[in-house]
């Protein structure tokens, strides 16, 4: 039991000595407003983590997550432009996300080609993509946005949550219960702790390859209609390399990357300890942005020598060879 | 019911022929409810085929299966599952990470409106643990029980509530005496409830511990099921081995080692825990020590302890009069001590390079890498190797996963012999090659040895040994549990060493 | 299989043998592809064959893709030695970003131009060696241990920009100038260079033991052990020649903005590189080393780029051509999709 939920101990102690510290140096970190805008802001790169926590604990690896969060911007911004009602339009980007996503999970489950490789090309593919609709930042506004961008809910000490916020919130509550409380999520875990052991025990591969592509998929598309909204424009450069921030805040939440071990929950600590470097090195002004790279690489390499230290102490306890 | 067979499984006249081997031929296995039926055999016997013909995994050519004394038709295991045929593997197929309350009932868990029911969930596994009394936190992750109980698990996991068949397939292969000890309480009992349970397993203690009728399977037939009672030992082994090989003469001539000199090996008390038993061993130039042993008796791991594949976790081992502290394969290798694996495929050969750079190897690794073996030099020993063991191609540049079974055998033997070795420690060396080049490669082991060479021969044929050594230990249930030397190793000693409690 | 690579297979009597011969070796397709990107330009720009000769100089897009390729090529050779045992090196483009901080810096601190190439290597492969250590000692998979220096390899590149002051990085530096504009008389000097690099690799990969090696760590890693060979070495050894070849490309990237920008330079450069060990037959899973053949891929990826730039189209399509290479690629590789077009191919043939 303590085994399973240490990387997840660990991203919740990372995350609250940093609070800590940061609100020691800056004591403007602990106001309600500072965590309302830290949510805010982040919810776009929490919401690409809590997709592909799915993906790695499947043993897989998503890298279109950044590609998908431009290309759904820049689609939105267009279609907008063409007169598409909003609504519709965040319809139908998000059911090609899962499209796309269920398009992934089966090339690597029917091609038996590494997910690695397959995202891969999704990255070029959609970034790609995004270009050829336009090479400019277009603007994004309409009714929907504008009310959209008005909702706050009132937390106290004059803080408040986005709309942003909210909807990144709800779809974490979405993500827990799909992970922990339906035959799909056990299976993912299962396909993640030993895929031929899985397939023996009946898991359906296929089926939930592509389910869990496909699940990813919508997440980015979230995740990419959340940060058009909030900039209110869809540029073809958004997201770029955000499928690393992304990877890396799962991880920092305590998902191990060799599969099979995670929790979805963890996403929201890990999203938000990169949300919290970045602003206490914004805040501290001394600093460069730089550190947020370091410190992001140095807690991963931290993390990464804690699941191979589980990971090992797993393995003596059960199987010999 | 008016009337019921006898038997709960009856397979009759079961065969089963794949490309170029008959795995099974004309089968026949009768299985009575409430007893534990032990099936032995050794390599390539035809067990797994046998089991997975009647778990549905494959299909059989001939036969009938009866089950309560009516025909069934099995397609898939899972088709078996519901007729209440269930299979537990040797290796645990469970998902380590996960907790045992999921492993228990993944795929199966109670839902309410598609949302899974824990409560529900954690009650069904704890009713499948009932049934074998195993009082375990099933909350926490399989992968920090032992072996034993994941084992237990992946039974309970298993029984359904109208099984009345159980394959056990190897159960006991990595447990301790104490888990055996668990295990089979937990088999007593089933038998108890009635249920037929088929045994497999290398160990023969564990046959006459457990097993109320054994059936021995050799070369895909079924040589003869009787009860444990009328099965002394020594006939089992006998039904097991089979007849003796012809064409391979009786004892060497000569010998060619010095009692008095250093040993190339020198091993006191070496061996792993849950691998092999503390052994000693010595092996001088010139001398051939065989290994004898049932299939899962602990040959191919002693050969790998002493090489360092394995990690010895006690004992001291010499090579050469010096002691080794850190011993691995490259320590081995620079002391002139190298293996010819049984498994080409996964531990011998790398199948995409070439013949040539295959039989380099060794040699390769034992000069560095800065020191390269020059082209010129590689295609000459190649071509040397080639012709002195007669491997059959065209030319050194055939990537060598393309090579017969036979032929590649004799590519890991060329890589060792080119790297100049003082002791050469072979595992099954004529594993997979026809009869007719047996006798070839026994005469090469002597002539090796004549030369001054140390040699452990690791073998399932008895006759083999006896053809070739000058000292045979013997192993038994992954122990030493004898030394045979001269003039008394026989094929008759060697059984009845094994045999002997 | 060592110099197959660099000499054309054997030659045979009959004409149908040989054609078969030729359809097998695996240089058939990558040249295949490069022959009809070739054929489309000659159609759509006949201008790409155009060279003319300036301040004794040659010029036109066939040298540009020469010239160009360079760095991409030397990364990717780097990178088929990672692949060969079986690992990935994720990091090459943070790589490149760290190296070029620190020429940068140096310059300005005033070091002699030739010491800092050297520093600039020693970085390369000190990176390399970090890898090096994460996958070999460490037991990390590849993919996740060389994912940590590609998150941080870019800020660490920005901080030593901010070393002195932060202010503007780019720098003038004739030894540079001349490695990035340069040539030898006709020859570019950064062509030369890369000859001269290649040949040390292919030197040390097969006039040494270290090529057997490599592919024998990736084919079979067991059996390698086995056999008494170092893997954990070799493994620590790949890493450390992709941090060696990474580090001349970073001099030629370098060299060629005469500044550093930690943010963008080769942004995407590992999977330029990946992409080109995959083109040019070698498998991701390790155990072949084909270094010629990985300089054809890296030739193919810059032979498209350059005409998608000639032929007016934006640069951008470059990204989705790359992705339906990969896949098309791939699926060929792929035993299920195989399978299928093969039974549709298999009568005839």
């Amino acid at each position: 039991m303590k085994d399973r939920y240490l990387p997840l101990f660990a991203t919740i102690s990372v995350f609250v000595a940093l609070y800590v510290a940061g609100g020691l140096f800056y004591p403007r970190i602990f106001s309600t407003l500072v965590f309302g805008h830290l949510l805010a802001d982040n919810a776009f790169i929490i919401l690409a983590a809590i997709g592909v926590t799915f993906v790695i604990i499947s043993g897989g690896i998503d890298l279109s997550i950044g590609s998908m969060i431009g290309f759904v911007g820049v689609v939105m911004a267009n279609m907008d432009a063409a007169g598409w009602d909003p609504i519709v339009v965040i319809f139908i980007v998000l059911a090609f996300g899962i499209l796309y996503g269920a398009f992934q999970g089966f090339l690597i489950d029917f091609c038996e080609i590494q997910p690695f490789i397959v995202t891969l090309s999704g990255l070029f593919l959609l970034r790609g993509a995004s270009f050829m609709v336009n090479l400019d930042s277009v603007p994004l506004r309409n009714y929907f946005v504008s009310w959209f961008n008005n909702i706050y809910l009132d937390l106290p000490g004059g803080g408040f949550l986005t709309g942003g916020a909210l909807v990144m919130l709800a779809m974490l509550v979405v993500a827990i219960i799909i992970a922990h409380f339906t035959r799909f999520g056990t299976n993912v875990y299962a396909i993640g702790g030993d895929k031929t052991s899985a397939v023996l025990m009946g898991v359906p591969m296929r089926k939930t390859t592509v389910m869990i592509y496909a699940l990813a998929g919508f997440y980015s598309a979230i995740a990419g209609v959340i940060y058009a909204m909030n900039t209110s424009s869809g540029y073809p450069l958004a997201g770029m390399t955000l499928e690393l921030s992304a990877i890396a805040a799962s991880v920092l939440g305590g998902t191990m990357l060799t599969g099979g071990v995670g929790m979805v929950f963890g996403a929201l600590f890990g999203g938000m300890i990169l949300a919290l470097i970045s602003t206490i090195i914004i805040f501290n002004g001394t600093l460069n942005g730089a550190w947020i790279l370091i410190a992001t690489g140095f807690l991963l390499f931290l993390f990464i020598v804690i699941q191979r230290w589980v990971v090992s102490s797993f393995s003596s306890a059960g199987k010999t060879s | 019911m008016a009337e019921s067979s006898a038997y709960r499984v009856e397979m009759l006249g079961v065969s089963k022929t794949f490309p170029g081997v008959r795995a099974l031929d004309d089968v026949n296995l009768q299985l009575r409810p409430g007893e534990v039926h032990a099936l032995l055999g050794e390599n390539g016997a035809g067990k797994s085929t046998l089991i997975k013909v009647l778990t549905g995994a494959l299909k059989r050519d001939k036969g009938t299966i009866l089950l309560d004394g009516k025909e069934i038709e099995v397609s898939s295991t899972s088709e078996a599952q519901e007729l209440g045929i269930s299979t537990v593997y040797q290796e645990v197929n469970l998902i380590p990470t996960l907790s045992v309350t999921k492993n228990l009932t993944l795929g199966r868990q109670p839902r309410k409106f598609g949302i899974v029911d824990w409560k529900a969930t954690k009650k069904l596994a704890l009713q499948r643990l009932d049934r074998l009394k195993l009082d375990i936190d099933v909350e926490r992750p399989l992968g920090s029980y032992s072996v034993a109980i994941q084992q237990l698990i992946a039974i309970a996991r298993a029984l359904e509530d109208d099984t009345s068949v159980l394959v056990l397939d190897e159960p006991t292969a990595s447990l301790d005496a104490e888990e055996t000890a668990l295990l089979f309480q937990i088999v007593r009992d089933l038998k108890a409830h009635g249920i037929a349970i088929v045994f497999i397993t290398h160990f023969i203690d564990q046959v006459y511990q457990i097993a109320d009728r054994i059936s021995v399977l050799r070369n895909g037939r079924m040589v003869g099921t009787e009860a444990v009672a009328d099965l002394p030992r020594l006939k089992l082994i006998s039904m097991m081995i089979g007849r003796e090989i012809e064409g391979i003469g009786g004892r060497p001539t000569a010998s060619y080692f010095k009692e008095d000199s250093v040993p190339v090996i020198e091993a006191e008390g070496l061996g792993r825990s849950r691998t092999i038993a503390p052994f000693d061993l010595t092996l001088r130039a010139g001398e051939v020590v065989g290994l004898a042993g049932l299939l899962g008796s602990g040959r191919t791991e002693t050969a790998k302890v002493v090489l360092g594949a394995i990690k010895p976790d006690s004992g001291t081992i010499k090579l050469n009069g010096k002691v080794i502290s850190r011993l691995s394969p490259r320590a081995s290798l620079a002391n002139g001590i190298v293996f010819c694996p049984e498994d080409r495929k996964a531990e011998g050969l790398i199948g995409e390079l070439s013949i040539r750079e295959n039989i380099m190897l060794s040699l390769q690794a034992k000069r560095g890498w800065l020191n390269r073996i020059s082209r010129a030099e590689q295609e000459k020993l190649a071509a040397e190797m080639i012709s002195a063991l007669a491997i059959a191609t065209p030319d050194a540049e055939k990537p060598v996963g393309q090579l017969s079974g036979g032929n590649q055998q004799k590519v890991i033997l060329a890589r060792s012999l080119v790297s100049q070795p003082k002791a050469l420690l072979l595992d099954e060396p004529t594993r997979g090659i026809d009869v007719g080049a047996h006798a070839e490669i026994v005469s090469l082991i002597r002539r090796l040895c004549s030369e001054g060479l140390a040699l452990l021969v690791a073998s399932s044929e008895f006759d083999e040994l006896v053809a070739v050594s000058d000292r045979v230990a013997v192993l038994r249930d992954r122990k030493k549990v004898d030394e045979i030397s001269g003039e008394q190793i026989t094929r008759e000693n060697i059984i009845n060493s094994i045999a002997h409690r | 299989m060592n110099t197959q690579d660099l000499s054309s297979s054997e030659t045979k009597s009959s004409f149908a043998p040989t054609l078969r011969a030729m359809m097998a070796h695996r240089a058939v397709w990558p040249l295949v592809v490069l022959a009809i990107i070739l054929i489309v330009n000659a159609i759509v720009v006949p201008s790409f064959f155009s060279l003319s000769i300036n301040n004794g100089r040659l010029f036109g897009p066939i040298v540009d893709v020469f010239y160009r390729g360079t760095a991409p090529a030397l990364i990717a050779i780097g990178m088929a030695v990672v692949i060969g045992t079986k690992g990935i090196d994720l990091s090459v483009g943070s790589i490149v970003a760290v190296v070029g901080a620190v020429i940068a810096w140096r310059i300005k601190a005033g070091d002699p131009h030739f010491v800092i190439l050297w520093l600039a290597l020693f970085v390369g492969i000190a990176c390399g060696a970090w890898n090096g250590f994460l996958v070999a000692v460490l037991d990390i998979q590849p993919i996740i241990a060389t994912l940590i220096l590609m998150v941080a390899g870019r800020g660490i590149g920005l901080l030593i920009n901010l070393i002195d002051g932060g202010t503007d990085p780019s720098f003038t530096s004739e030894l540079l100038q001349g490695l990035s504009v340069g040539s030898i008389g006709p020859i570019p000097t950064r062509l030369i260079l890369f000859a001269a690099i290649f040949l040390f690799l292919w030197f040390l990969l097969r006039r040494t033991a270290l090529g057997l090696f490599v592919e024998s760590v990736g084919g079979n890693p067991e059996a390698a052990q086995i056999a008494g060979i170092p893997s954990r070495l070799i493994k620590f050894s790949a890493y450390v020649i992709s941090g060696f070849c990474t580090g001349w490309a970073a001099i030629i990237l370098t060299a060629d903005v005469h500044t550093s920008d930690p943010v963008s330079v080769a942004l995407f450069s590992e999977l330029d590189a990946i992409l080109a060990v995959v083109i040019g037959g070698g498998s991701l899973m390790g155990g072949r080393i084909y270094l010629g053949m990985t300089i054809l891929g890296a030739l193919v990826i810059q032979t498209m780029v350059t005409s998608i730039l000639m032929s007016g189209w934006p640069p951008e399509y470059n990204l989705i051509i790359k992705a339906v290479l990969v896949l098309i690629i791939l699926l060929l590789q792929s035993n299920n999709f195989r399978g299928a077009v093969m039974s549709l191919f298999g009568r005839r043939a």
